[in-house]
């Protein structure tokens, strides 16, 4: 990816305040088209937070979050319409209990006339073929495994042909043999060229995937570099503490 | 002396005698049928008319925790519910009838509807509100993430999914209101309670009309409960 073109989506000066803990501190960013952006980081640092400002499912208090050419955290943007854009996989992947897994991936394109039902199910049945659980379509959520279900979620926010994936910790609620297949997904999209951003424990996804890893602590951005240098030559004590523990 | 067939012959020709003289004698079992119609008209009415308040009320409170917006309504659903439910039924029925009602001359079931169902509405809006709070705070964020609006979150997503939780309670509701129903009587309404009283007065004899009162009620809620049990237990086959 050449640096010249334009960011997908731009954080300036981010900062979230709960009323009593600053969950972001001033934090700036820029995520490239075909970028893929790992952000780690302690309990607690904001990473999460910083993930769901870019879609303002968390709605900062101060800064500005930009969608390519539009600031999408000031008054009068349909935020309803900049989402159908930014694709969201969360930890607790937050299927739709009561529709199939078909129902579940067509439901927002149909309502939102992008596609029609035939279009959307054929869409479906293609990206489902691609996380290997096209024999799943009519189940019901309640049926099938986490990773089942997060693949699904995956499929899901696929569906709506994003520009950028979001991740909020996909694989944490995981059991540890169910890691694997999403993060073997997820490698499959950064292969075809999508840009994500992923909150993760995972540092060995972070190390092969990423083109960048960004290191939060206490709702700063602590430090971010390419994933040989961030592992092989972390700069700040914090980072190094962190890396300590968690390799 | 209950041992004795004598005794049993006796009782039966008492019971046969009264039931005859109850029910049969000058077709008083009409006033226990026509009740009848009229208690389960004035339940279905208001428990439409209880339903769509509460419904309404309900997506006011929800929409209100949930983004801070209906700031007016929100209030004015407030105090609704605390007036209503923080007097008795057989109050506001009175002063629906006797008051708001008192110089307009109207259909006394319209009356009972309107009064039973503003009141129920007030117990269903906060049945309806836990249930759609009771949803996953995660099913909101999916659908909003896929860039639904909140109106298409709610109504695809949301409520379908209260709708399982909240039907236990919605069919419990049903049956406190058929049974509350039987306080019609006080705006001259003739339901099924006041059937039976009206039959009591007739004949002297309170023991045979009054069990039959209760015998029709309870049958109604027994039906009604086995028909809830159902519903739900279909409800949860797809999960």
């Amino acid at each position: 990816m050449s640096n010249d073109a334009k960011p997908i989506l731009r954080a300036v000066e981010l900062t979230k305040q709960y009323p009593t803990v600053l969950a972001l501190d001033h934090v700036s960013y820029e995520i490239f088209p075909g970028q893929v952006v790992c952000v780690v980081g302690p309990s607690g640092s904001g990473k999460s937070t910083f993930i769901r400002c870019l879609n303002l499912m968390d709605e900062p208090t101060g800064g500005q979050v930009w969608f390519k050419d539009q600031q999408i955290n000031a008054p009068g943007v349909d935020i309803n319409r900049v989402r159908q854009h930014i694709g969201m996989v969360f930890q607790h992947f937050n299927l739709f209990p009561h529709l199939t897994v078909r129902k579940n991936i067509t439901l927002a394109p149909t309502l939102l006339k992008l596609k029609t039902q035939e279009e959307a199910d054929a869409t479906a049945d293609k990206l489902l073929e691609r996380v290997g659980l096209r024999e799943k379509a009519d189940a019901f959520p309640g049926q099938l495994a986490g990773g089942q279900k997060q693949r699904i979620a995956i499929v899901r926010a696929l569906a709506m042909d994003p520009q950028v994936l979001l991740f909020d910790e996909p694989t944490s609620a995981l059991d540890p043999e169910m890691v694997g297949e999403v993060l073997q997904v997820m490698k499959g999209l950064a292969k075809a060229g999508m840009t994500m951003a992923v909150v993760t424990h995972e540092m060995g996804f972070a190390r092969e995937v990423a083109n960048h890893v960004l290191f939060m602590d206490h709702g700063r951005l602590v430090e971010e570099n390419p994933p040989q240098e961030f592992f092989g030559h972390p700069q700040s004590p914090r980072l190094k503490e962190f890396l300590s523990k968690v390799l | 002396m209950f041992l004795t067939l004598e005794w049993w012959r006796e009782a039966f020709h008492t019971f046969g005698w009264k039931f005859s003289q109850n029910f049969l004698e000058a077709s008083r079992w009409r006033l226990l049928a026509n009740g009848f119609v009229t208690t389960v008209e004035i339940t279905i009415g208001a428990v439409l008319v209880g339903l769509a308040i509460g419904f309404l009320v309900a997506v006011i409170r929800t929409t209100h925790d949930k983004t801070g917006r209906l700031k007016f309504l929100n209030f004015l659903a407030r105090i609704f519910l605390t007036v209503i439910r923080g007097t008795p039924t057989m109050v506001q029925l009175l002063i629906i009838y006797f008051v708001i009602f008192a110089s307009v001359n109207v259909d006394k079931l319209l009356v009972a509807i309107i009064a039973f169902g503003i009141n129920s509405g007030a117990y269903t809006a906060e049945i309806i509100r836990a249930g759609l709070m009771a949803v996953d705070k995660g099913q909101y964020e999916a659908g909003a993430s896929l860039g639904l609006n909140y109106y298409q979150t709610m109504t695809r997503i949301i409520v379908p999914q209260a709708f399982k939780t909240i039907l236990p309670a919605l069919g419990n509701e049903l049956i406190v209101l058929l049974k509350e129903t039987s306080i019609s009587g006080y705006i001259a309404m003739q339901d099924l309670t006041k059937g039976g009283d009206i039959i009591r007065s007739q004949t002297y004899d309170a023991f045979m009309p009054l069990l039959a009162v209760a015998a029709i009620y309870l049958i109604c809620v027994c039906g009604l409960s086995w028909c809830v049990t159902r519903m739900e237990r279909r409800l949860k086959r797809n999960e």
